[in-house]
């Protein structure tokens, strides 16, 4: 008999036990807080959704796809401070940064430094630091310290439990099919994939009806039933939040941020969506979304500068965004870098001076109650060094 | 990393490559194949403590000729849970085959002798016919594996053997005279012998060759063909009922068979086992399973003769498959069926312990649960069989969901080189290097035409 797992064994460079495996007992922290976490999945570009508008070094790098002031609401930037300003798909949130319910942190990433997509996402997700670290994800080891294991507070929006909530504490998902429908930008790049072979070719192209073979990756737009399977999950996720029994923790996702060209157009569609979805979930948990936080994380962020193809290269520094009653908004949070020459990480990407794990580490002590303790040896193990940031809660 | 030989053994000969297969394999591609090529063929030790087929069917037809409805439904309600878990314990047990090879015949030859659950009554007992009939006889004599097939009672249910009388038979008479019937002969079994298990059908045979063959075959039967007053107990076996059988010579195909009873039948399939159109129709369908849809004339021949030669010896056989050139010459010529598809899948991404919605729901989506055939041809293995607009999208939201599944420590590139290092398109590399996520990644891997041929 072969091993059987030894080919999966030599993939992982650290450790491969579950972290949640080992360790000592900690007393479990009832919460009643709620917390969203939707990750963005292929690299936002942070300079795009918030942008330094006002900075001369913006206007620079990017003369044709930076925003604007000057272009009005419909197409530029949405100024919040003077500096930076809201991409105009997202101005439907202007409120609640009025409100004091919308936080933004620019200049912030994983200590992932690398570009591609699957181990960045992979880090951000098992929480040891290391692409491939561990197989179970950060936000279930959380969950161990915050119930007894007498109710599920986790839920999974989707047919599959995304890395950052699989692990040994038991999780809800919520899906509304057998076999889910695949998204249009899988197929479309399965067509592309599959373009010299006839047999596979021919069959997809008929499956698909409209997708037409060989069409250029400007085709790779996101439809609208994807911002409408994103807010029925949005739905979905609120009324069960809301839920005196339900669930307390979500992860939500929505893929498609990979925008190495024709980002404006992309970028509009999908940040609409992000903004009707944050706003889905207000209304939905209604009394619950002061004790509420809705965090938006991406893997990376991307190029200062703007590509030929009117896009934006895959990058360091990016950003993050909470939202929520229980957030102490209505600001722009962190350390910002700037964008001069001498300020950029590796001379091309934004420098990521504000640690996602940081942020992670506030979210679970400050808005969950975790245990520091817990938080820093179970759940991000080897983190004690790495303190959280302060003051982002009510 | 793999080689092109390699490859093609993994997966043409093989259900896919397992963790570590390919490293055993690189040093001599054929060594292992050939290394699987044993007499007896071992069964797996998923399929260890399943009920014989004699047990299934004697508790079917008891609950049918004695009991009352509800004790059938009791009856078929248990037998059925049985069967599927007898569905997933094979379809693990050939995930986690250290022969591939001789699970992959196996499949072949379960399928050459066709039995579906389209007849409804003898489902629950199909998996054991192929562990009874197939199994032992995959290395063995292609006369003896006929024979088993041919004479197992789910066979003869299957294909209404149990229920042909000779006309001139006590029995046909009797049915003659009281039912009026001018035909008591079935002659099912008969004609898918000639056409679909031996001779194939442009082999040389009449219609006149099948009556006589139905004829030969009246008797052969199962114990549980009983009157709800039958004296004979219900039992699940094989049973010759001299009563059923037509009396007096037959001819068929041009010999004579003298009057001889059950053995009769043993004699007639021993001579169309050796018949040169058996050799050639079985080597097409060979050919056409390991080099391509359109299996090419010299290695038909060339594999005919070896059946020849060697008495039907299906080791011999085999090893002659694994020495054609035309095998070695291209490495994706054929599509997976379905089924090849969900196991190889697991075997890859090391998913030993396959789960009923990962292997049985997208089965059945496909409408291919084992033994579900739609008629005794069995499934069809040719690209376009599997690879229709359908099949193909069910096939791609399948294979997303089961890459979201799968442990997070599976690494993209990896596996690319595990599962189609050696044949990888350009295409594929690239627009795998772009995936927006690791489980879409991964999920492009399998749903690539590298990985969905073999």
């Amino acid at each position: 008999m072969f091993s059987r797992r030894a080919f999966l064994q030599t993939t992982a460079g650290g450790v491969l036990t579950s972290l949640a495996a080992s360790g000592t007992a900690f007393a479990a922290a009832p919460t009643e807080n709620r917390l969203v976490l939707i990750f963005l999945r292929g690299g936002l570009d942070g300079l795009h959704a918030l942008a330094p508008f006002a900075d001369p070094d913006y206007r620079r790098l990017r003369p044709v796809i930076g925003l604007d002031q000057t272009a009005g609401e419909d197409r530029g930037a949405i100024s919040l401070d003077g500096y930076f300003g809201l991409h105009h798909a997202l101005a439907p949130l202007k409120p609640l940064f009025e409100d004091g319910e919308l936080l933004f942190i620019p200049a912030a990433s994983t200590s992932y430094r690398r570009r591609s997509h699957f181990d960045g996402q992979n880090l951000l997700e098992n929480g040891s630091g290391t692409p491939y670290g561990a197989r179970d994800g950060w936000l279930n080891r959380a969950i161990l310290g915050l119930n007894d294991g007498d109710r599920r507070l986790g839920l999974a929006l989707g047919p599959s439990v995304p890395l950052i909530l699989q692990g040994a504490a038991e999780v809800q998902t919520w899906d509304d099919s057998a076999l889910p429908q695949v998204d249009e930008d899988f197929l479309m790049r399965l067509t592309q994939m599959y373009r010299a072979d006839p047999l596979f070719l021919d069959a997809l192209h008929d499956a698909t009806g409209a997708l037409k073979p060989d069409v250029s990756m400007d085709g790779m737009d996101d439809t609208p039933r994807q911002g409408r399977n994103f807010l029925m999950a949005a739905r979905v996720t609120a009324d069960l939040l809301a839920h005196d029994h339900g669930p307390r923790i979500a992860v939500m996702e929505l893929g498609g941020w990979d925008t190495h060209f024709a980002q404006e157009r992309r970028l509009n569609r999908l940040l609409g969506f992000v903004a009707q979805g944050l706003l889905e979930l207000r209304t939905g948990l209604d009394g619950s979304w002061d004790r509420t936080t809705v965090m938006v994380v991406s893997e990376f962020g991307r190029t200062v500068a703007e590509n030929a193809s009117q896009g934006t290269d895959h990058g360091t520094g990016g950003i993050a965004m909470l939202a929520g009653g229980a957030v102490k908004g209505g600001r722009i949070a962190g350390n910002w870098p700037g964008l001069s020459p001498n300020a950029l990480w590796e001379e091309r990407d934004l420098r990521p001076t504000n640690a996602y794990e940081s942020l992670f580490k506030s979210v679970l002590m400050s808005h969950l109650g975790l245990d520091q303790g817990f938080v820093e040896t179970r759940v991000f193990p080897g983190s004690a060094g790495l303190s959280p940031m302060d003051g982002l809660f009510r | 990393m793999q080689d092109i030989a390699s490859f093609i053994a993994l997966n043409r000969f093989g259900l896919g490559p397992a963790p570590g297969e390919a490293e055993a394999v690189m040093s001599d591609p054929r060594g292992w194949i050939a290394a699987q090529i044993a007499l007896r063929h071992r069964e797996p030790a998923e399929l260890a403590g399943f009920e014989s087929s004699e047990a299934i069917l004697a508790a079917i037809h008891t609950a049918r000729v004695k009991g009352d409805r509800d004790t059938r439904k009791t009856t078929n309600t248990m037998l059925r849970k049985r069967m599927v878990q007898e569905l997933l314990a094979r379809a693990r047990a050939m995930i986690a085959t250290p022969v591939p090879f001789a699970e992959r015949m196996v499949l072949f030859w379960s399928n050459h002798f066709t039995v579906s659950a389209t007849k409804g009554l003898i489902a629950p007992a199909l998996p054991a016919y192929e562990r009874e009939a197939i199994r032992p006889h995959i290395f063995g004599r292609f006369s003896e594996m006929l024979v088993a097939a041919i004479r197992h009672p789910v066979m003869l249910s299957y294909l209404d053997n149990a229920v042909s009388l000779g006309e001139n038979s006590p029995a046909g008479q009797r049915r003659r005279q009281t039912r009026g019937s001018t035909k008591t002969l079935n002659e099912n079994l008969a004609r898918e012998i000639l056409e679909l298990h031996t001779l194939g059908v442009n082999g040389g045979y009449t219609q006149a060759d099948v009556i006589e063959l139905a004829k030969v075959l009246t008797g052969w039967g199962h114990g549980g063909v009983r009157g709800r007053n039958a004296m004979r107990p219900v039992h699940g076996g094989f049973e010759f009922r001299p009563g059923f059988h037509e009396p007096g010579p037959k001819t068929l195909l041009g010999r004579t068979y003298p009057e001889d009873g059950d053995r009769e039948g043993l004699a007639v399939l021993s001579d169309l086992a050796r018949h040169p159109s058996t050799a050639q129709h079985i080597a097409t369908k060979l050919v056409r399973h390991f080099v391509s849809d359109d299996p090419p004339a010299d290695a038909v021949d060339r594999i005919a003769q070896v059946f020849l030669d060697s008495d039907g010896d299906l080791a011999e056989v085999s090893r002659g498959l694994i020495e054609l050139d035309a095998v070695w010459a291209e490495p994706l010529p054929k599509v997976k069926t379905h089924y090849e598809l969900v196991i190889s899948a697991h075997r890859v991404t090391g998913e030993d312990q396959a789960r009923r919605r990962d292997v049985l729901q997208p089965l059945r989506e496909f409408d291919h649960l084992p033994f579900t055939a739609p008629s005794p041809a069995g499934w069809g293995d040719r690209a376009t069989d599997w690879i229709a607009p359908e099949a193909l999208m069910r096939r791609i939201e399948w294979l997303r969901r089961f890459s979201g599944s799968l442990p997070a420590t599976l690494y993209p590139d990896q596996l690319l080189d595990q599962a189609i290092g050696p044949v990888v398109s350009d295409d594929t590399r690239l627009w795998v290097s772009r995936a927006p996520s690791g489980d879409a990644a991964i999920a492009m891997i399998l749903a690539s035409p590298e990985f969905q041929r073999r």
